[in-house]
Protein backbone atom coordinates (compact mmCIF):
# COMPACT_ATOMS: atom_id res chain seq x y z
CA UNK A 1 0.00 0.00 0.00
CA UNK A 2 2.63 2.20 0.48
CA UNK A 3 4.55 1.83 -2.57
CA UNK A 4 1.23 2.25 -4.31
CA UNK A 5 0.92 5.55 -2.86
CA UNK A 6 3.69 6.95 -4.99
CA UNK A 7 6.97 6.76 -1.86
CA UNK A 8 9.81 6.37 -3.69
CA UNK A 9 12.09 4.63 -0.95
CA UNK A 10 10.29 2.51 1.79
CA UNK A 11 12.60 0.82 3.88
CA UNK A 12 11.30 -2.74 4.10
CA UNK A 13 12.53 -4.27 7.17
CA UNK A 14 16.02 -5.13 8.90
CA UNK A 15 18.77 -8.12 9.67
CA UNK A 16 19.44 -7.12 12.80
CA UNK A 17 19.73 -10.32 15.61
CA UNK A 18 16.11 -11.30 16.52
CA UNK A 19 17.37 -11.71 19.49
CA UNK A 20 17.30 -7.61 19.67
CA UNK A 21 14.69 -6.44 17.27
CA UNK A 22 11.94 -9.63 17.44
CA UNK A 23 9.35 -8.00 15.77
CA UNK A 24 11.15 -8.03 12.62
CA UNK A 25 12.90 -11.45 12.98
CA UNK A 26 10.82 -12.44 9.57
CA UNK A 27 13.30 -9.90 7.89
CA UNK A 28 13.85 -13.08 5.34
CA UNK A 29 10.19 -13.92 4.62
CA UNK A 30 9.26 -10.46 4.27
CA UNK A 31 12.00 -10.08 1.77
CA UNK A 32 11.32 -12.76 -0.62
CA UNK A 33 7.30 -11.46 -0.32
CA UNK A 34 7.90 -8.47 -1.97
CA UNK A 35 10.86 -9.23 -4.40
CA UNK A 36 8.92 -8.62 -7.28
CA UNK A 37 6.99 -5.40 -6.36
CA UNK A 38 7.90 -2.50 -8.57
CA UNK A 39 7.70 1.18 -8.39
CA UNK A 40 9.89 1.74 -5.01
CA UNK A 41 13.40 0.92 -3.63
CA UNK A 42 13.59 -1.38 -0.24
CA UNK A 43 16.27 -0.78 1.18
CA UNK A 44 17.11 -2.50 4.85
CA UNK A 45 19.25 -2.11 7.71
CA UNK A 46 21.93 -4.52 7.97
CA UNK A 47 24.39 -4.09 10.91
CA UNK A 48 27.41 -6.27 9.42
CA UNK A 49 28.47 -8.35 7.01
CA UNK A 50 26.35 -11.83 8.36
CA UNK A 51 22.77 -9.09 7.91
CA UNK A 52 24.59 -8.03 4.61
CA UNK A 53 24.50 -11.64 3.49
CA UNK A 54 21.69 -12.61 4.57
CA UNK A 55 19.79 -9.63 3.38
CA UNK A 56 21.09 -10.66 -0.27
CA UNK A 57 20.20 -13.93 -0.25
CA UNK A 58 16.79 -13.01 0.48
CA UNK A 59 16.89 -10.61 -2.33
CA UNK A 60 17.79 -7.19 -0.91
CA UNK A 61 19.08 -4.73 -3.66
CA UNK A 62 19.92 -2.04 -1.58
CA UNK A 63 21.05 -1.59 2.43
CA UNK A 64 21.50 0.68 4.84
CA UNK A 65 24.00 0.84 8.05
CA UNK A 66 24.04 2.90 11.04
CA UNK A 67 26.67 4.27 13.14
CA UNK A 68 26.09 7.20 16.02
CA UNK A 69 27.64 10.84 16.53
CA UNK A 70 27.59 9.78 20.15
CA UNK A 71 30.43 7.39 21.84
CA UNK A 72 28.27 6.64 24.84
CA UNK A 73 25.15 5.70 22.93
CA UNK A 74 27.02 3.47 20.22
CA UNK A 75 28.32 1.05 22.96
CA UNK A 76 24.71 0.97 24.54
CA UNK A 77 22.64 0.82 21.22
CA UNK A 78 25.49 -1.37 19.12
CA UNK A 79 27.92 -2.71 21.95
CA UNK A 80 30.90 -1.04 20.29
CA UNK A 81 32.57 2.21 19.55
CA UNK A 82 32.31 4.70 17.08
CA UNK A 83 35.63 3.80 15.37
CA UNK A 84 34.43 0.02 15.45
CA UNK A 85 31.09 0.07 14.05
CA UNK A 86 32.88 2.51 10.97
CA UNK A 87 35.88 -0.68 10.54
CA UNK A 88 33.03 -2.80 10.62
CA UNK A 89 30.76 -1.04 7.92
CA UNK A 90 33.70 -0.94 5.70
CA UNK A 91 33.76 -4.50 5.05
CA UNK A 92 29.80 -4.12 4.13
CA UNK A 93 30.32 -1.19 1.97
CA UNK A 94 33.65 -3.45 0.33
CA UNK A 95 31.16 -6.07 -0.60
CA UNK A 96 28.48 -3.94 -1.65
CA UNK A 97 30.54 -2.71 -3.78
CA UNK A 98 31.39 -5.91 -5.89
CA UNK A 99 27.85 -6.43 -6.22
CA UNK A 100 26.73 -3.57 -7.04
CA UNK A 101 24.57 -2.43 -4.01
CA UNK A 102 23.75 0.87 -2.75
CA UNK A 103 24.79 1.48 1.03
CA UNK A 104 23.18 4.29 2.69
CA UNK A 105 24.65 5.25 5.82
CA UNK A 106 22.53 6.47 9.20
CA UNK A 107 23.77 8.75 12.02
CA UNK A 108 22.15 8.55 15.17
CA UNK A 109 21.96 11.60 18.12
CA UNK A 110 22.60 14.38 15.26
CA UNK A 111 21.29 16.48 17.72
CA UNK A 112 21.50 15.49 21.15
CA UNK A 113 22.29 11.85 23.44
CA UNK A 114 20.23 10.07 25.90
CA UNK A 115 23.49 9.87 27.67
CA UNK A 116 25.71 12.57 26.50
CA UNK A 117 23.43 15.35 26.06
CA UNK A 118 24.63 17.43 23.47
CA UNK A 119 26.46 16.72 20.98
CA UNK A 120 29.15 18.63 18.98
CA UNK A 121 28.52 19.74 15.30
CA UNK A 122 32.09 18.50 14.12
CA UNK A 123 31.46 14.79 16.04
CA UNK A 124 28.35 14.61 13.37
CA UNK A 125 30.53 15.95 10.30
CA UNK A 126 33.50 13.56 11.17
CA UNK A 127 31.14 10.10 11.35
CA UNK A 128 29.22 12.10 8.21
CA UNK A 129 32.21 12.04 5.96
CA UNK A 130 33.68 9.14 7.27
CA UNK A 131 30.69 7.04 5.76
CA UNK A 132 30.97 9.25 2.40
CA UNK A 133 34.03 8.52 1.81
CA UNK A 134 33.93 4.64 2.63
CA UNK A 135 30.88 4.78 -0.35
CA UNK A 136 27.62 5.59 1.03
CA UNK A 137 25.69 7.22 -1.40
CA UNK A 138 22.95 8.88 0.87
CA UNK A 139 23.85 10.00 5.16
CA UNK A 140 21.05 9.95 7.63
CA UNK A 141 20.91 12.41 10.27
CA UNK A 142 19.11 10.84 12.85
CA UNK A 143 17.61 13.12 15.88
CA UNK A 144 16.91 10.03 17.66
CA UNK A 145 15.49 11.63 20.95
CA UNK A 146 13.70 14.46 19.11
CA UNK A 147 15.38 17.24 21.20
CA UNK A 148 16.24 19.32 18.01
CA UNK A 149 14.81 22.70 16.99
CA UNK A 150 16.12 24.89 14.53
CA UNK A 151 17.91 26.19 16.50
CA UNK A 152 20.74 22.89 17.01
CA UNK A 153 19.96 21.53 13.79
CA UNK A 154 20.86 24.06 11.25
CA UNK A 155 24.78 24.48 12.94
CA UNK A 156 25.02 20.69 12.68
CA UNK A 157 23.86 20.83 8.71
CA UNK A 158 26.62 23.21 8.07
CA UNK A 159 28.74 21.13 9.42
CA UNK A 160 27.77 18.48 7.74
CA UNK A 161 27.43 20.17 4.95
CA UNK A 162 31.07 21.29 5.07
CA UNK A 163 32.00 17.94 4.56
CA UNK A 164 29.49 15.74 2.59
CA UNK A 165 27.92 17.24 -0.59
CA UNK A 166 24.09 18.62 -0.10
CA UNK A 167 22.41 15.91 -2.09
CA UNK A 168 23.96 12.98 -0.17
CA UNK A 169 22.59 14.13 2.90
CA UNK A 170 18.59 13.25 4.20
CA UNK A 171 16.97 14.55 7.11
CA UNK A 172 15.37 11.96 10.37
CA UNK A 173 13.61 13.73 12.74
CA UNK A 174 11.78 11.96 15.42
CA UNK A 175 8.46 14.31 17.01
CA UNK A 176 9.03 13.25 20.85
CA UNK A 177 8.65 17.02 21.59
CA UNK A 178 6.81 17.92 18.09
CA UNK A 179 9.50 19.98 16.90
CA UNK A 180 10.23 17.52 13.55
CA UNK A 181 8.28 19.45 10.93
CA UNK A 182 10.04 22.88 11.83
CA UNK A 183 12.89 21.28 11.90
CA UNK A 184 12.06 19.47 8.22
CA UNK A 185 11.63 23.49 7.43
CA UNK A 186 14.63 24.59 8.68
CA UNK A 187 16.34 21.78 6.66
CA UNK A 188 14.37 22.61 3.38
CA UNK A 189 15.25 26.02 3.72
CA UNK A 190 19.14 24.86 3.58
CA UNK A 191 18.65 22.89 0.73
CA UNK A 192 18.17 19.37 1.99
CA UNK A 193 15.96 17.61 -0.34
CA UNK A 194 15.48 14.10 1.13
CA UNK A 195 13.22 13.54 4.32
CA UNK A 196 12.51 10.12 6.08
CA UNK A 197 9.40 9.68 7.71
CA UNK A 198 6.84 6.98 9.27
CA UNK A 199 3.89 6.48 8.15
CA UNK A 200 0.86 7.41 10.60
CA UNK A 201 4.04 8.34 13.02
CA UNK A 202 4.69 4.57 13.74
CA UNK A 203 7.27 3.65 16.53
CA UNK A 204 7.34 5.37 19.52
CA UNK A 205 10.59 6.85 21.26
CA UNK A 206 12.85 3.78 22.69
CA UNK A 207 13.69 6.50 25.70
CA UNK A 208 10.86 8.05 26.72
CA UNK A 209 8.31 5.32 27.42
CA UNK A 210 4.98 6.69 25.85
CA UNK A 211 6.72 9.35 24.26
CA UNK A 212 6.26 9.81 20.31
CA UNK A 213 8.80 9.04 17.90
CA UNK A 214 9.17 8.82 13.89
CA UNK A 215 7.39 11.82 12.36
CA UNK A 216 4.33 11.27 10.21
CA UNK A 217 4.56 10.77 6.43
CA UNK A 218 0.87 12.12 6.29
CA UNK A 219 1.78 15.42 8.29
CA UNK A 220 4.80 15.50 5.94
CA UNK A 221 3.43 15.36 2.79
CA UNK A 222 1.00 17.91 3.89
CA UNK A 223 3.71 20.17 4.33
CA UNK A 224 5.36 19.84 1.32
CA UNK A 225 2.45 19.90 -0.70
CA UNK A 226 1.25 23.30 1.00
CA UNK A 227 4.58 24.29 0.27
CA UNK A 228 4.36 23.34 -3.51
CA UNK A 229 7.25 20.82 -3.36
CA UNK A 230 6.63 17.88 -5.31
CA UNK A 231 6.96 14.72 -3.52
CA UNK A 232 5.36 12.10 -6.40
CA UNK A 233 3.24 10.61 -3.00
CA UNK A 234 -0.82 10.49 -3.46
CA UNK A 235 -1.64 11.51 0.10
CA UNK A 236 -5.21 10.06 -0.01
CA UNK A 237 -3.40 6.47 -0.82
CA UNK A 238 -0.96 6.98 1.87
CA UNK A 239 -3.76 7.81 4.27
CA UNK A 240 -4.77 4.82 3.17
CA UNK A 241 -2.46 2.63 3.88
CA UNK A 242 -1.90 4.86 7.35
CA UNK A 243 -5.57 3.70 8.41
CA UNK A 244 -4.27 -0.39 7.27
CA UNK A 245 -2.01 -0.53 9.95
CA UNK A 246 -3.24 1.51 12.94
CA UNK A 247 -6.94 -0.86 12.53
CA UNK A 248 -4.30 -3.74 12.43
CA UNK A 249 -2.87 -2.33 16.02
CA UNK A 250 -5.67 -0.73 17.33
CA UNK A 251 -4.88 2.30 18.02
CA UNK A 252 -5.51 5.52 16.60
CA UNK A 253 -3.28 7.44 14.25
CA UNK A 254 -0.09 9.58 15.12
CA UNK A 255 -0.64 11.77 12.20
CA UNK A 256 -2.85 15.15 12.78
CA UNK A 257 -3.09 15.28 9.25
CA UNK A 258 -4.59 11.55 9.07
CA UNK A 259 -7.00 12.35 11.87
CA UNK A 260 -7.56 15.51 10.81
CA UNK A 261 -8.91 14.71 7.07
CA UNK A 262 -10.56 11.39 8.32
CA UNK A 263 -12.71 13.64 10.62
CA UNK A 264 -13.31 16.76 8.22
CA UNK A 265 -16.33 14.57 5.51
CA UNK A 266 -17.87 13.31 8.83
CA UNK A 267 -18.46 16.68 10.36
CA UNK A 268 -18.03 19.76 7.57
CA UNK A 269 -21.77 20.02 6.54
CA UNK A 270 -22.29 20.52 10.42
CA UNK A 271 -21.44 24.50 11.12
CA UNK B 1 14.60 36.29 14.13
CA UNK B 2 13.07 38.54 17.11
CA UNK B 3 14.94 38.50 20.70
CA UNK B 4 11.74 38.22 22.22
CA UNK B 5 8.69 36.50 21.62
CA UNK B 6 5.64 37.80 23.65
CA UNK B 7 3.41 34.71 24.19
CA UNK B 8 -0.20 35.09 24.48
CA UNK B 9 -1.88 32.25 26.56
CA UNK B 10 -5.16 31.23 25.67
CA UNK B 11 -5.96 28.12 27.25
CA UNK B 12 -8.52 29.60 30.07
CA UNK B 13 -10.13 30.87 27.05
CA UNK B 14 -10.08 29.67 23.51
CA UNK B 15 -8.67 26.49 25.42
CA UNK B 16 -11.72 25.72 27.92
CA UNK B 17 -14.29 26.81 25.35
CA UNK B 18 -13.45 23.88 23.03
CA UNK B 19 -13.10 21.66 25.81
CA UNK B 20 -16.13 18.83 26.10
CA UNK B 21 -16.22 18.65 30.11
CA UNK B 22 -17.10 22.22 31.63
CA UNK B 23 -14.46 22.65 33.94
CA UNK B 24 -15.63 24.87 37.95
CA UNK B 25 -14.49 28.06 38.42
CA UNK B 26 -11.65 27.51 41.19
CA UNK B 27 -10.08 25.39 38.74
CA UNK B 28 -10.10 28.15 36.06
CA UNK B 29 -9.02 30.44 38.30
CA UNK B 30 -5.96 28.51 40.10
CA UNK B 31 -5.11 27.63 36.09
CA UNK B 32 -4.64 31.37 35.49
CA UNK B 33 -2.57 31.62 38.83
CA UNK B 34 -0.45 28.90 37.82
CA UNK B 35 0.23 30.35 34.14
CA UNK B 36 0.61 34.06 35.67
CA UNK B 37 3.33 32.41 37.67
CA UNK B 38 5.12 30.84 35.05
CA UNK B 39 6.08 33.77 33.77
CA UNK B 40 3.45 34.10 30.75
CA UNK B 41 2.69 37.75 29.99
CA UNK B 42 -0.10 38.03 28.92
CA UNK B 43 -3.31 35.26 29.71
CA UNK B 44 -6.49 35.41 28.54
CA UNK B 45 -8.87 34.94 31.20
CA UNK B 46 -12.22 34.44 30.05
CA UNK B 47 -14.80 35.22 27.04
CA UNK B 48 -18.13 37.52 28.04
CA UNK B 49 -19.55 36.08 24.93
CA UNK B 50 -23.14 34.98 25.78
CA UNK B 51 -23.67 31.55 27.83
CA UNK B 52 -26.12 30.11 25.40
CA UNK B 53 -23.25 30.02 22.72
CA UNK B 54 -20.14 29.31 24.96
CA UNK B 55 -21.62 27.51 28.45
CA UNK B 56 -18.08 26.25 29.15
CA UNK B 57 -17.70 30.30 30.35
CA UNK B 58 -20.57 31.24 31.58
CA UNK B 59 -19.02 31.61 35.06
CA UNK B 60 -16.84 34.81 33.17
CA UNK B 61 -17.68 37.23 35.89
CA UNK B 62 -16.93 35.06 38.67
CA UNK B 63 -13.12 33.94 37.57
CA UNK B 64 -12.80 37.75 36.85
CA UNK B 65 -13.99 39.01 39.63
CA UNK B 66 -11.50 36.08 41.66
CA UNK B 67 -8.29 37.18 39.30
CA UNK B 68 -8.38 40.91 38.12
CA UNK B 69 -6.08 41.46 40.72
CA UNK B 70 -3.46 38.78 40.14
CA UNK B 71 -0.33 40.45 38.94
CA UNK B 72 2.41 39.96 36.95
CA UNK B 73 0.23 39.18 33.56
CA UNK B 74 -1.93 40.89 31.76
CA UNK B 75 -5.62 39.52 31.61
CA UNK B 76 -7.59 40.38 28.26
CA UNK B 77 -11.27 38.97 28.08
CA UNK B 78 -13.38 38.45 24.68
CA UNK B 79 -16.26 40.39 24.18
CA UNK B 80 -18.24 40.16 21.15
CA UNK B 81 -20.22 43.48 21.60
CA UNK B 82 -21.16 46.59 24.10
CA UNK B 83 -23.16 44.38 26.54
CA UNK B 84 -20.45 41.89 26.77
CA UNK B 85 -17.95 44.65 27.31
CA UNK B 86 -19.80 46.48 29.73
CA UNK B 87 -19.97 43.45 31.77
CA UNK B 88 -16.25 42.72 31.29
CA UNK B 89 -15.74 46.17 32.72
CA UNK B 90 -18.00 45.80 35.61
CA UNK B 91 -16.35 42.54 36.18
CA UNK B 92 -12.51 44.09 36.47
CA UNK B 93 -11.34 43.34 32.92
CA UNK B 94 -9.00 45.98 31.90
CA UNK B 95 -8.00 44.60 28.41
CA UNK B 96 -10.31 43.19 25.90
CA UNK B 97 -10.48 41.30 22.82
CA UNK B 98 -12.68 41.93 19.83
CA UNK B 99 -12.99 38.99 16.89
CA UNK B 100 -14.12 39.58 13.18
CA UNK B 101 -13.16 36.89 10.13
CA UNK B 102 -11.80 37.27 6.84
CA UNK B 103 -14.39 34.72 5.62
CA UNK B 104 -17.62 36.71 4.95
CA UNK B 105 -19.75 32.88 5.68
CA UNK B 106 -17.59 31.75 8.66
CA UNK B 107 -18.48 35.10 9.98
CA UNK B 108 -22.60 34.46 9.30
CA UNK B 109 -22.32 30.85 10.82
CA UNK B 110 -19.91 32.08 13.82
CA UNK B 111 -21.19 34.99 15.04
CA UNK B 112 -24.48 35.48 13.21
CA UNK B 113 -23.72 38.73 11.02
CA UNK B 114 -21.40 40.09 8.05
CA UNK B 115 -18.41 41.32 8.47
CA UNK B 116 -18.99 44.82 7.94
CA UNK B 117 -22.09 44.47 10.70
CA UNK B 118 -18.98 42.93 13.11
CA UNK B 119 -16.64 45.94 12.26
CA UNK B 120 -19.73 47.91 13.03
CA UNK B 121 -20.10 46.70 16.25
CA UNK B 122 -16.57 46.49 17.09
CA UNK B 123 -16.47 50.24 16.74
CA UNK B 124 -18.61 50.51 18.90
CA UNK B 125 -16.68 48.89 21.75
CA UNK B 126 -13.27 50.25 20.98
CA UNK B 127 -15.22 53.82 20.91
CA UNK B 128 -16.18 53.39 24.47
CA UNK B 129 -12.30 51.38 25.22
CA UNK B 130 -10.67 54.21 24.45
CA UNK B 131 -12.55 56.63 26.72
CA UNK B 132 -12.17 54.37 30.00
CA UNK B 133 -8.50 53.91 27.99
CA UNK B 134 -9.04 50.02 28.02
CA UNK B 135 -6.84 48.39 25.16
CA UNK B 136 -8.72 46.20 22.79
CA UNK B 137 -6.66 43.34 20.89
CA UNK B 138 -8.48 42.52 17.61
CA UNK B 139 -8.90 39.20 16.04
CA UNK B 140 -9.19 37.92 12.62
CA UNK B 141 -10.45 34.52 12.22
CA UNK B 142 -9.53 32.10 9.08
CA UNK B 143 -6.55 34.10 7.91
CA UNK B 144 -5.37 30.70 5.68
CA UNK B 145 -8.58 28.98 5.15
CA UNK B 146 -12.35 28.84 5.41
CA UNK B 147 -14.34 25.57 6.80
CA UNK B 148 -17.08 26.29 4.29
CA UNK B 149 -15.17 29.19 1.21
CA UNK B 150 -11.61 27.03 1.43
CA UNK B 151 -9.10 29.21 -0.04
CA UNK B 152 -9.20 32.49 1.62
CA UNK B 153 -7.57 35.16 -0.12
CA UNK B 154 -4.79 37.55 1.46
CA UNK B 155 -6.16 40.66 0.35
CA UNK B 156 -9.39 39.94 2.38
CA UNK B 157 -7.32 39.58 5.29
CA UNK B 158 -5.11 42.37 5.04
CA UNK B 159 -8.60 44.33 4.96
CA UNK B 160 -10.24 43.47 8.08
CA UNK B 161 -6.69 43.58 9.70
CA UNK B 162 -6.50 47.17 8.81
CA UNK B 163 -9.95 47.62 9.72
CA UNK B 164 -9.12 46.82 13.44
CA UNK B 165 -6.15 48.51 13.63
CA UNK B 166 -7.57 51.77 12.33
CA UNK B 167 -10.62 51.38 14.93
CA UNK B 168 -8.14 51.40 17.56
CA UNK B 169 -7.06 47.57 18.26
CA UNK B 170 -3.43 47.76 19.35
CA UNK B 171 -2.74 44.32 18.10
CA UNK B 172 -4.21 42.26 15.76
CA UNK B 173 -3.89 38.28 15.71
CA UNK B 174 -4.43 36.70 12.79
CA UNK B 175 -5.59 33.15 13.38
CA UNK B 176 -5.92 30.12 11.72
CA UNK B 177 -8.50 28.64 12.78
CA UNK B 178 -9.04 25.25 11.36
CA UNK B 179 -5.13 24.44 11.25
CA UNK B 180 -4.81 24.19 7.30
CA UNK B 181 -1.86 26.54 6.52
CA UNK B 182 1.52 25.72 5.92
CA UNK B 183 3.90 28.30 5.10
CA UNK B 184 3.09 28.08 1.43
CA UNK B 185 -0.38 30.03 2.39
CA UNK B 186 0.72 31.49 5.88
CA UNK B 187 3.73 34.14 4.07
CA UNK B 188 1.57 35.54 1.44
CA UNK B 189 -0.73 36.46 3.94
CA UNK B 190 1.49 37.71 6.31
CA UNK B 191 3.10 39.49 3.33
CA UNK B 192 -0.09 41.20 2.54
CA UNK B 193 -0.79 41.83 6.02
CA UNK B 194 2.65 43.38 6.88
CA UNK B 195 1.85 45.63 3.84
CA UNK B 196 -0.92 47.46 5.83
CA UNK B 197 -0.14 46.92 9.42
CA UNK B 198 2.80 46.91 11.03
CA UNK B 199 4.80 43.79 11.91
CA UNK B 200 5.03 45.00 15.70
CA UNK B 201 1.10 45.28 15.94
CA UNK B 202 0.33 41.34 14.76
CA UNK B 203 0.16 38.40 16.27
CA UNK B 204 0.15 34.70 15.01
CA UNK B 205 -2.69 32.02 16.39
CA UNK B 206 -2.13 28.83 14.36
CA UNK B 207 -4.11 25.69 15.50
CA UNK B 208 -2.38 22.27 14.97
CA UNK B 209 -5.08 20.29 13.47
CA UNK B 210 -2.65 19.13 10.87
CA UNK B 211 0.62 19.41 12.79
CA UNK B 212 1.42 22.32 11.00
CA UNK B 213 1.75 25.02 13.42
CA UNK B 214 5.69 24.94 14.56
CA UNK B 215 6.80 25.33 10.96
CA UNK B 216 4.07 27.79 9.97
CA UNK B 217 5.42 29.57 13.76
CA UNK B 218 8.82 29.53 12.65
CA UNK B 219 8.31 31.28 9.22
CA UNK B 220 6.17 34.16 11.18
CA UNK B 221 9.18 34.93 13.12
CA UNK B 222 10.89 34.89 9.76
CA UNK B 223 9.09 37.65 8.93
CA UNK B 224 9.44 39.65 11.55
CA UNK B 225 6.15 38.42 13.68
CA UNK B 226 7.17 38.47 17.57
CA UNK B 227 3.51 37.76 19.54
CA UNK B 228 2.56 34.19 19.55
CA UNK B 229 -0.74 32.74 21.01
CA UNK B 230 -0.67 29.04 22.17
CA UNK B 231 -2.72 27.46 24.88
CA UNK B 232 -1.51 25.16 27.56
CA UNK B 233 -1.45 21.02 26.74
CA UNK B 234 -2.98 22.59 23.81
CA UNK B 235 -6.05 22.52 25.51
CA UNK B 236 -8.93 23.07 23.12
CA UNK B 237 -9.90 20.87 20.33
CA UNK B 238 -11.13 21.73 16.44
CA UNK B 239 -14.51 22.71 16.65
CA UNK B 240 -15.18 21.57 13.22
CA UNK B 241 -13.59 18.39 12.99
CA UNK B 242 -14.71 16.37 16.16
CA UNK B 243 -11.17 14.85 17.67
CA UNK B 244 -9.24 16.63 15.44
CA UNK B 245 -6.66 18.95 17.98
CA UNK B 246 -7.01 23.29 17.81
CA UNK B 247 -4.65 25.71 19.49
CA UNK B 248 -0.76 24.57 19.57
CA UNK B 249 0.71 23.88 22.83
CA UNK B 250 2.40 26.84 24.50
CA UNK B 251 5.24 24.28 26.32
CA UNK B 252 6.32 23.01 22.60
CA UNK B 253 6.35 26.37 21.60
CA UNK B 254 8.19 27.36 24.19
CA UNK B 255 10.73 24.59 23.58
CA UNK B 256 11.38 25.79 19.88
CA UNK B 257 11.62 29.27 21.35
CA UNK B 258 14.28 28.60 23.39
CA UNK B 259 16.12 25.97 21.53
CA UNK B 260 16.19 28.72 18.82
CA UNK B 261 17.68 31.11 21.56
CA UNK B 262 14.45 33.36 21.53
CA UNK B 263 13.56 34.81 24.86
CA UNK B 264 10.10 34.70 26.50
CA UNK B 265 10.35 35.22 30.39
CA UNK B 266 8.06 31.42 30.53
CA UNK B 267 9.62 29.17 33.16
CA UNK B 268 9.44 25.77 31.19
CA UNK B 269 8.87 23.83 34.01
CA UNK B 270 6.45 25.98 35.88
CA UNK B 271 4.39 26.13 32.78
CA UNK B 272 4.35 22.09 32.37
CA UNK B 273 3.21 22.25 36.20
CA UNK B 274 0.27 24.08 35.05
CA UNK B 275 -0.73 21.87 32.34
CA UNK B 276 -0.29 18.98 34.16
CA UNK B 277 -2.79 20.64 37.30
CA UNK B 278 -5.12 20.84 34.11
CA UNK B 279 -5.08 17.81 32.41
CA UNK B 280 -5.36 15.72 35.77
CA UNK B 281 -8.38 17.64 36.70
CA UNK B 282 -10.00 17.42 32.74
CA UNK B 283 -8.74 13.50 33.02
CA UNK B 284 -6.62 13.44 29.81
CA UNK B 285 -3.59 12.76 28.57
CA UNK B 286 -1.20 16.31 27.57
CA UNK B 287 -1.83 17.94 24.26
CA UNK B 288 1.62 18.58 24.22
CA UNK B 289 4.12 16.66 23.39
CA UNK B 290 6.98 18.44 24.88
CA UNK B 291 5.08 18.05 27.92
CA UNK B 292 4.59 14.22 27.57
CA UNK B 293 8.28 13.85 26.46
CA UNK B 294 9.78 15.56 29.67
CA UNK B 295 7.29 13.82 31.96
CA UNK B 296 9.01 10.69 30.77
CA UNK B 297 12.81 11.54 30.53
CA UNK B 298 12.82 9.86 33.77
CA UNK B 299 13.00 6.90 32.46
CA UNK B 300 16.53 7.63 30.52
CA UNK B 301 18.58 5.87 32.91
CA UNK B 302 16.27 2.44 31.21
CA UNK B 303 18.55 2.62 28.51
Amino acid sequence: MLVSSGLPVVEATSFVSPKWVPQLADAKDVMEAIQNVEGARFPVLTPNLKGFEAAIAAGATEVAIFASASESFSKSNINCSIEDSLTRYRDVVSAARELSIPVRGYISCVVGCPVEGMVPPSKVAYVAKQLSDMGCYEISLGDTIGVGTPGTVIPMLEAALDVVPIDKLAVHFHDTYGQALSNILASLQMGINTVDSSVSGLGGCPYAKGASGNVATEDVVYLLNGLGVKTNVDLGKLMLAGDFICKHLGRQSNSKTAIALSKKTANASKL
Amino acid sequence: MPKFVKIVEVGPRDGLQNEKNTVPTSIKVELIRRLVSSGLPVVEATSFVSPKWVPQLADAKDVMEAVHNVEGARLPVLTPNMKGFQAAIAAGAKEVAVFASASESFSKSNINCTIEESLARYRAVTSAAKELSIPVRGYVSCVVGCPVEGEIPPSKVAYVAKELYEMGCFEISLADTIGVGTPGSVVPMLEAVTAVVPAENLAVHFHDTYGQSLPNILVSLQMGISTVDSSVAGLGGCPYAKGASGNVASEDVVYMLHGLGVKTNVDLQKLLLAGDFISKHLGRQSGSKTAIALSRVVDASNI
